[in-house]
């Protein structure tokens, strides 16, 4: 395997972890399902396409700029149907990115279902591996601040976080903005890296498989998050030799994970490094009971 | 006048396959709160067992749509048993449900794409063209035989829904699994009887589907349209479920008729956002006890 294949694969799973951080904090850490992610990477993609090619600003403000109009749209729906049942906010969302996806698809200036191609490549390796970084640091921070712990008490007791004084429609609005600003991101690298766009990239199919990669990393952690996307982005490719066969392991997979293992890899916990030096002998045992 | 009646027909013929489908959704939903998108995969092997019956081993019409209808609701019953008994077991949230229906519907759809083939295959034609003719209309037989067919096993579930001792007891489940279970009904029975007959109207969903148009791996994905119709009339709610499938297939037909069929999809989507903004019920389901 050459390096620009391993390249290739790498920038693959950088694009889906930023996605899938941001569904991470929906889901894992606020219990919101959404199966409309791919139509805010999708927003996020044209938007920072859209920037960069015509107003010709640098990549960073671009992305940005694509990963705030997703937001912006987040709000929108938000505002509607965050008050709805949680099984009825996913049917929502559904309904919402197979919209965003038609929508596009009859939109001629952006080449409608037959693709905007021409898009300037400007990613490497480098800038996603930082921008990734960047988005781990914001996230880490973000769920061990008094918002973060906010949003974990709607996951586990809406009706007690309410009773505490949360303000649970407010903080799921900022879990559902955040995570789409971070979709919104991860489309616009797409765009960037592959120089070509097709409403059809973002389907039902990709709100499926981030969606799936936040359940495989494990509910509620950061770190499970990253596992997951860099694992289940390279399995498919290092299994290409199986092309048929690989989808339907891939099926099988995530049906056996759910009966036998439904808190994921990592479910709750995270990979801190405290625990690896305590793992490998050095540290203090003690430490434990500050962690926990 | 005419073309507008033409539209009508066509549109009631679609809607009722959408009928059968959205009962299968709704049924399952009644009971144990979850939205079972695997079921299109099982339409779709519905449709491929009639293909087989029909065009490979040359059975008679009868029997091949009998064997399809048996072969989905055996299917059915075991997807039930592999993929949501162990959860159940466990009283998982509705989330892990989904994500095993999610599971499920990649394993059936790619298992099929590997084993059969991606092709599009074609049913032999088993009623003649020749179309019959009311005044200026044309009714094709195909057309009557989908619609009388689909009536039928409709008004059959309504007998057995309302009529019967165990019918009685699925709507007692439906009510409240908890209670019916104290009451001496054994609800496992009652979900594995429920999986069989919304499998079965999958089955002869599938073949009419099939039979109108062809049969190809994705089918699934048409059937989400169905699940549109169940949640605009009402999860949960059975005859919810066929007015609102007969009003999408209405709605369908006659935006593609008289407008495009580019936007027949996206209205069909923002049909379910509109539903569930304004009235996330739908048309005839229950209003859900809000907790908080």
């Amino acid at each position: 395997m050459d390096w620009f294949y391993a390249k290739g694969i790498l920038i693959l799973s950088g694009i889906n972890l930023m996605a899938v951080l941001g569904l991470s904090l929906l889901t894992g850490f606020t219990g919101l399902f959404s199966f409309g992610h791919a139509g805010f990477m999708a927003i996020g993609a044209y938007a920072a396409a859209f920037i960069g090619v015509n107003l010709g600003l640098p990549l960073i403000v671009s992305l940005l700029a694509g990963g705030l109009v997703a937001g912006i749209v987040s709000l929108f729906i938000g505002r509607f149907t965050l008050k709805l049942k949680g099984d009825y906010f996913c049917i929502a969302t559904l309904g919402f990115g197979e919209a965003i996806r038609l929508v596009l698809d009859n939109v001629q200036v952006f080449g409608g279902a037959r693709g905007w191609p021409g898009i300037p490549i400007r990613i490497d390796l480098w800038n996603v591996v930082l921008i990734n970084l960047a988005g781990i640091v914001f996230m880490i921070s973000l769920v061990n601040s008094r918002h973060g712990r906010n949003m974990i008490a709607i996951r586990e007791e809406e009706l007690a976080a309410k009773t505490i004084g949360i303000d649970t429609f407010r903080y799921k609005m900022i879990s559902l903005f955040t995570s789409a600003v971070y979709a919104g991101i991860a489309g616009g690298l797409v765009g960037y890296y592959t120089g070509f766009l097709q409403p059809k990239m973002f389907g039902m199919t990709k709100s499926t498989e981030l969606t799936i990669i936040v359940i495989f990393g494990g509910i509620g952690s950061v770190s499970g998050s990253v596992l997951g996307a860099l694992l289940l982005t390279a399995l498919p490719e290092l299994l290409r030799a199986f092309a048929l066969w690989r989808l339907v392991a891939y099926g099988v997979a995530v049906i056996f994970i759910m009966i036998s293992r439904p808190e994921g890899l990592m479910g709750g916990k995270e990979i801190t490094f405290r625990g690896i030096l305590r793992a490998v002998g050095f540290g203090h045992k003690h430490s434990k009971a500050r962690e926990v | 006048m005419t073309q507008f009646l033409q539209q009508m027909i066509n549109g009631l013929s679609i809607g009722s396959v959408y009928a059968l489908m959205a009962v299968g959704y709704s049924l399952v939903y009644s009971i144990m709160n979850f939205s079972n998108f695997a079921h299109g995969g099982v339409i779709m092997l519905g449709a491929y067992f009639g293909f087989y019956f029909l065009a490979v081993f040359k059975w008679p019409f009868v029997f091949a749509f009998f064997g399809a209808a048996l072969g989905s609701t055996v299917l059915a019953v075991l997807l039930e048993r592999v993929a949501y008994k162990p959860l159940r077991m466990r009283n998982a949230p509705f989330l892990y449900f989904i994500i095993s229906a999610m599971g499920a519907s990649i394993l059936i759809e790619n298992f099929v794409i590997a084993t059969i083939g991606p092709t599009f295959k074609t049913y032999p034609q088993v009623l003649s063209r020749e179309p019959f003719q009311i005044g200026a209309l044309f009714v094709g037989r195909l057309d009557t035989m989908i619609f009388v067919t689909s009536a039928v096993c409709l008004a059959l579930l309504v007998y057995f829904i309302d009529f019967t001792k165990v019918g009685k007891a699925i709507r007692a489940t439906a009510f409240n699994a908890r209670v019916s279970a104290l009451m001496g009904i054994n609800t496992d029975m009652i979900i594995i009887l429920v999986f069989a007959v919304g499998g079965f109207l999958a089955g002869v969903a599938g073949v009419l589907f099939g039979m109108k148009y062809t049969v190809y791996p994705q089918i699934g994905a048409v059937t989400i349209k169905s699940f549109i119709a169940a949640v605009f009339g009402g999860l949960g709610s059975l005859p919810g479920a066929v007015i609102g499938s007969v009003i999408l297939g209405l709605l369908e037909t006659l935006i593609s008729g008289y407008f495009s069929s580019q936007f027949r999809d996206l209205i069909s989507f923002s049909l379910l956002i509109i539903i569930l903004v304004f009235r996330p019920i739908g048309l005839m389901g229950k209003p859900s006890e809000e907790k908080a």
